[in-house]
């Protein structure tokens, strides 16, 4: 929480979790007919916000938080690369994918004595 | 049931359904989950259970959540964190946008539709599309608002047990919790990218964040989403072009 300095964490989550997040949806409201949502600027703007959320989890990944960054990055990279392709093998299930990729994480980090 | 008795069910009998419907659908199951990582991960990144369960039933949702915990546990300037939040909102409008015409009667009021509107997610979205439809319009608002409510019990409940699982097992298994984010998003963000164009956005944002990362840009999140993005509606306007 080091940015919020002496500003109460609520403010911040106010003017910088709330407002910036709610401001769609009041969108959505206000102009609930008339969006076309394969417009070019639409499908471009999905594309960025897919891209923002790919640099989440990248970040989650390569500058990982607590004791997930004491295990090894090639067993956290492993574990999503298994876990992505188990996804893709069993129907595309999100539970499959993400239950593969956690035992992996897990054993692997037992095995770095993690 | 008969039609009549459907129906016949009052704003409160609808809401109830709602709730019900929403605590025995598979998206409780993965709420739970959801909220057990991003719990851990504001547990690790020193936010309080409080600010949360605010955050949760403030925002609601999932991404943007992490997305914040993430850019302020990092000390990212807030102006970056408050923009990174507000692109990973913008899948909200086109949700919003068409779950309300399913909900508006010539009678319903503006500010009715707000509260529907802000529990507005992806889970809460998905069931709405497909049990509205057969469904006598007067119940649909009440019925929605309950489903959309009855999604934020497991995740508050999911919340309370990351938080304190994360302080208390050994840490390969703390390691899991925390993995849990990232993992479900990376799966679940492919699944509902269905256009070509999103998918590459996902592909080239996860190579193109670490070499931002590793180049010390500022503004790494922003600059993932655009170039990521730009370069990915790129390629879909070639291929189009190709055509």
């Amino acid at each position: 929480m080091s940015t919020i300095g002496t500003m109460s964490p609520y403010l911040v989550l106010l003017l910088v979790g709330f407002l910036p997040n709610e401001i769609w949806r009041i969108l959505g409201v206000v102009v609930a007919h008339g969006i076309d949502e394969s417009s070019e600027v639409m499908v471009w703007l999905r594309a960025v916000a897919t891209g923002v959320l790919a640099g989440v989890i990248a970040k989650l990944i390569f500058a990982a938080p607590g004791t997930l960054a004491d295990v090894p990055l090639s067993v956290r990279l492993a574990a999503m690369a298994l876990g992505f392709v188990t996804f893709l093998a069993v129907r595309r299930s999100i539970f499959a994918g993400v239950l593969a990729g956690e035992a992996v994480l897990i054993i692997g980090a037992v095995a770095a004595g993690a | 049931m008969s039609d009549a008795t459907v129906s016949a069910l009052s704003p409160a009998a609808a809401f109830l359904s709602g709730v019900k419907t929403s605590l025995t659908s598979i998206y409780t199951l993965v709420m739970l989950g959801t909220f057990v990582g991003i719990s851990a991960l504001a547990h690790d990144y020193g936010f309080s259970l409080w600010w949360l369960a605010a955050a949760t039933m403030l925002m609601w949702a999932g991404p943007g959540q992490v997305i914040l915990i993430t850019a302020l546990g990092h000390g990212s300037p807030l102006f970056e964190a408050a923009l990174a939040v507000c692109l990973s909102g913008l899948r909200l409008l086109p949700m919003v946008v068409t779950l309300l015409p399913l909900i508006r009667r010539p009678a319903t009021r503006t500010a009715a539709l707000l509260l529907p509107a802000h529990i507005t997610a992806i889970s809460m979205w998905v069931e709405s599309m497909r049990l509205l439809p057969p469904m006598p319009r007067e119940q649909r608002l009440a019925f929605t608002n309950g489903l959309g409510l009855g999604f934020m019990i497991p995740a508050h409940i999911g919340s309370l047990i990351g938080y304190y699982l994360v302080a208390s097992l050994p840490s390969a298994l703390t390691a899991g919790l925390l993995f849990l984010s990232p993992m479900s998003f990376l799966v679940s963000t492919s699944r509902n990218a269905r256009m070509l164009v999103d998918r590459l956005a996902l592909g080239i944002g996860l190579v193109v964040a670490p070499l931002l990362a590793y180049g010390q840009i500022q503004l790494d999140l922003m600059w993932t989403g655009i170039i990521a993005g730009s370069a990915a509606y790129a390629i879909h306007r070639l291929r189009e072009a190709m055509r």
